[in-house]
């Protein structure tokens, strides 16, 4: 069978310093068990998952601690075996900088598994039903980022034919390489589960895409999919590893289908309805030790880089470590007062310090120099950000509907298909940071829309009891009636 | 004359055939009164001087009363009715009282005497309980409307403003605007 080599364009994006090779210096390892470990109980999107376990409680490593009750949930693991010493509000990675509920953990030091969990085992003969819920009871989201519950990707319902799966090996974003480094050393693992997963979503083709900066990763993968000796580029089982050009958000979910594949998502809509499901590389190895090991998602690695940190590199980090702790493990900090980020330059989150804990969403921990505090000067409508728009969104009119608090027109010029790539932002002459109020009119509209379903079942609230009061003084009525005179005035 | 009996034919007949619609396609009640009512807080407060929303928004749409009369619908509100109706937009009549943060009602259940008074003046059925048994309030129905407050013999209900969480929180709007950063370059109006 031959497969369309081609490949195609997505509008806009840019071409940025890679900065990777910092963090690459240093070969992975495993970063010691710090004294605490601190787990969310929403780590994902979806609904928190509930705790299942009590304070003073000993849990072993990949025991359950908090169970998914929704359907779009996950559960959280413990990362190793230890003391359950809090359940309670903490401070999470989260924009806001609020708490939210945690599970604290006090490691013993012993590192022993649960009883029933770390089995090898073939899982071809498993039937599919079977292996979504290990994907599920792993807990394991999307790790690019996004942390999408993948069980739920992978359930994309009877009418849906899915023809293509994309494993995401692209790492578009400046200074990360965790996806890199995860691709160089553990390739058959992730080989494996792409396997797994292309017979699972029931795809003719399974496409491994590994930006064109990373030529070890795609060799690694290359090798572990077709043997040692062979290097060749042809797909085998229905795999194959291809290179797309760097270009940032080359790795956005839809922008990295356009270019592999030539179709567009449709607003609104999902990989799925154009017969594809997208998984980050993170996620498939993640799904690897799920169904052939059966073991939960308790660690990840993570990128610790920047000018900030005296020796950048990767980290095999359990979840829950507080990031305080691998900035020591990474040298310590390298300047005072540093910008710690969450994620990448381009899409990171900004964190108020590093008490929080890594979650199953950080991929990179990018320690920074304060930025000199930038002027930001009237729109000029040079249309720059026009021309950089991976979505084909028009920034500075959304910028103007944004700032001057017209949400609606926002919403009809598209915000909500905004991903927040920051490329608007990143050539903006005038420095004016856009995404900051696209994502403020975002959450307004959300916010707006929350209210008014609340006052719409409270309206429908208010009349059913005005009916069933009306209701019952009729009743009244013909209760007094027989007897011809005013008994005592019931209630009040 | 031919022309003349022409349209009059014409005028005849389209206007047969409107006289129909108006019968046959008639909007019962008011669809102003919907529109307003969509768009106050239906907080059922009865801060504005009717007993709900629904008769203020009645009230308005027959131009009774204002469209500052709202406090927990604050500027919002009052601007979108004014946008709505045609009407200028006005300062909230500070007769209704002052905007301010909403709340939730929460019921020292230690101290509730079970006497359903609450339960009876809740415009929204959010208060659970029988009598001589505890009370409490379903927090995702309260719409902090105040009125459980003052027939509480004992006083144990209090209004609790709504925390921010990570799921209600709103990304705020960049400070830094040129406006403020640049005042020279303002030359005009901003938007």
């Amino acid at each position: 069978m031959r497969f369309a080599r081609r490949l195609w364009r997505f509008p806009g994006g840019l071409r940025l310093a890679g900065n990777k090779a910092m963090s690459l210096a240093t070969p992975l390892v495993e970063a010691p068990l710090p004294e605490r470990l601190i787990l969310p109980l929403r780590q994902h999107i979806g609904a928190p998952a509930e705790p299942r376990v009590a304070v003073g409680q000993s849990v072993r490593k990949g025991e359950i601690l908090a169970q998914a009750r929704e359907y779009v949930s996950a559960p959280v693991h413990a990362p190793t075996s230890g003391r359950v010493v809090a359940i309670g509000e903490h401070p999470v990675p989260h924009p806001s900088g609020l708490s939210a509920p945690c599970i604290e953990l006090a490691p013993d030091g012993e590192d022993r598994w649960d009883d029933g969990l770390d089995v090898p085992e073939d899982p071809s003969s498993l039937p599919a039903a079977e292996l979504r819920a290990r994907i599920r009871a792993a807990g394991i989201v999307g790790l690019g980022g996004a942390v999408f519950p993948s069980a739920v990707k992978l359930t994309p319902g009877p009418q849906q034919v899915i023809d293509t799966l994309v494993i995401n090996g692209v790492e578009c974003e400046p200074y990360i390489t965790c996806d890199d480094t995860l691709m160089q050393t553990r390739p058959r693992d992730v080989v494996e589960g792409a396997r797994v997963l292309r017979l699972l979503v029931g795809a003719a083709r399974c496409i491994l895409a590994v930006e064109d900066n990373k030529p070890q990763a795609a060799q690694a993968l290359r090798r572990a999919l077709t043997g040692e000796a062979a290097e060749s580029n042809e797909p085998r089982d229905g795999i194959e590893v291809m290179q797309v050009p760097t270009r940032f958000p080359a790795g956005g979910e839809k922008q990295l289908i356009r270019v592999l594949t030539g179709r567009e998502v449709p607003r609104s809509g999902l990989p799925l309805h154009i017969g594809v499901v997208c998984l980050n590389v993170g996620t498939t190895a993640a799904v690897y030790d799920a169904v052939f090991r059966r073991r939960p998602l308790i660690s990840r690695i993570v990128t610790v880089t920047g000018p900030g940190v005296r020796r950048p590199r990767n980290l095999l980090v359990r979840l829950g470590t507080p990031l305080s702790h691998l900035i020591e493990q990474a040298g310590g900090y390298a300047i005072e007062r540093p910008r710690l980020t969450m994620g990448g330059p381009m899409m990171g989150l900004a964190l108020s310090d590093d008490t929080l804990p890594i979650t199953k969403a950080t991929n990179c921990v990018l320690v920074e120099p304060q930025p000199a505090a930038a002027r930001t000067l009237p729109c000029i409508r040079c249309g720059a950000c026009v021309d950089v728009c991976p979505v084909r969104l028009l920034p500075q009119q959304l910028y103007w509907f944004a700032q001057s608090g017209q949400y609606d027109k926002a919403r009809g010029h598209g915000v909500f298909d905004c991903i927040e790539c920051g490329c608007c932002a990143h050539v903006c002459p005038s420095n004016i940071p856009l995404v900051q109020y696209y994502r403020n009119a975002k959450s307004e509209i959300a916010a707006a829309e929350r209210e008014r379903s609340r006052a719409e079942r409270s309206r429908q609230r208010h009349e059913m009891r005005q009916l069933r009061l009306e209701r019952e003084q009729a009743a009244r009525k013909v209760r007094r009636r027989p007897a011809a005179r005013p008994t005592r005035e019931a209630g009040q | 004359m031919m022309a003349v009996l022409a349209l009059t034919g014409l005028a005849l007949a389209l206007g047969a055939v409107l006289g129909y619609a108006s019968i046959r396609f008639r909007v019962e009640g008011n669809p102003l009164v919907e529109q307003v009512d969509a768009i106050l807080p239906q907080t059922q407060c009865g801060q504005c001087g009717f007993a709900g929303c629904r008769p203020y928004a009645e009230a308005i749409a027959a131009e009774d009363a204002d469209i500052n009369r709202c406090p927990p619908g604050g500027e919002t509100t009052i601007v979108a009715l004014a946008e709505l109706l045609g009407r200028e937009a006005k300062p909230l009549d500070p007769e209704q009282g002052e905007p301010r943060p909403p709340g939730r009602a929460v019921i020292d259940e230690a101290e509730c005497i079970g006497c359903t008074k609450c339960i009876q003046a809740c415009p929204v059925d959010a208060i659970v309980g029988a009598a001589k048994q505890m009370h409490t309030v379903i927090a995702a129905e309260c719409t902090g409307c105040d009125l459980c407050l003052p027939p509480c013999p004992v006083d144990c209900i209090e209004m609790v403003p709504i925390a921010v969480t990570v799921d209600t929180w709103k990304w705020p709007r960049p400070v830094a605007h040129w406006c403020e950063t640049e005042p020279h370059l303002r030359t005009g109006t901003a938007s």
